[in-house]
């Protein structure tokens, strides 16, 4: 039975194309909040029963995509709540600037490193990673799978014509095909 | 010794992957000499790159995709 004759709304929600267009954006999101794959690929696979279940609720306000990682950020604050529920066991991570001479203000100068980039970075790296998603989403069947099977799972050559059927010459005008769209999508806010 | 515009820009491509061969990345550079739209294209490609080596891009394998799809069926 399809998943669209049971589940789909009257607002435009498609549950049968959401693992293809949507998985590797919501696991990248996941990730990048739990730092573990596994755990990732549960909340995301959780998300998806949970969008399933409330399809009815949704009404079209907010797009498809936007509504699933509502779902997921949802996941995501329960996971941490599960894992946090033992007091003790709550693990707080910080980073000490081994560099200050300084002594005594040490929690005050945790709180306001000057010298730190790394959570603009990791931000910012995140939204980049989201918005690559996003564009590779956007992309023919055919290109985003072999971009991302090129580019991102770094499968050789070979073993991607041997897995899709296709030949080197093709696999690389599929590849300049991709990235030139990324290129493209990308261009306002990232070159 | 010459190329077109198409062949220089997939040879591009695989040089992104390191997977030009040196032939063909002297082809590429005489190309880019006399191409400014190629020497462009470069010069973006080469960005593209960079810009998914900083975003750790991560996804899943078809066969977890697959697998996530199943059990989507199993429990609707």
């Amino acid at each position: 039975m399809e998943l669209s004759n049971n589940r789909m709304t009257m607002h435009q929600l498609n549950p049968e194309k959401w693992v293809d267009q949507y998985a590797d954006y919501l696991f990248n999101y996941a990730v990048a909040r739990v730092s573990d794959g596994e755990i990732a690929k549960d909340l995301v696979q959780e998300t998806f029963f949970a969008g399933l279940n409330s399809a009815k609720n949704y009404k079209g306000d907010a797009a498809e995509r936007t509504w699933l990682i509502a779902i997921l950020k949802r996941k995501v604050i329960d996971h941490y709540r599960k894992i946090n529920s033992n007091k003790g066991k709550a693990e707080v991570r910080i980073n000490y600037n081994t560099n200050s001479d300084s002594e005594g203000d040490w929690l005050e100068e945790q709180v306001a490193d000057p010298f730190s980039k790394l959570e603009n970075d990791v931000l910012e790296n995140e939204e980049l990673g989201l918005a690559i998603h996003e564009c590779i989403s956007k992309l023919p069947k055919k290109q985003s799978l072999v971009f991302t099977m090129k580019t991102i799972k770094g499968i050789s050559t070979e073993d991607i014509c041997n897995e899709l059927g296709i030949n080197p010459s093709n696999l690389w005008v599929m590849i300049h095909r991709a990235r030139t769209a990324l290129m493209g999508c990308l261009n306002q806010n990232w070159f | 010794m010459i190329i077109s515009h198409d062949e220089a820009r997939i040879i591009c491509c695989k040089a992104q992957y390191g997977e030009a061969s040196l032939w063909e990345r002297l082809k590429l550079k005489l190309h880019i000499t006399f191409s400014k739209n190629t020497a462009e294209f470069s010069k973006k490609n080469t960005k593209l790159s960079t810009l998914c080596d900083n975003a750790y891009l991560q996804g899943l394998t078809e066969k977890e995709k697959q697998a996530m799809k199943e059990k989507l069926k199993e429990n609707n």
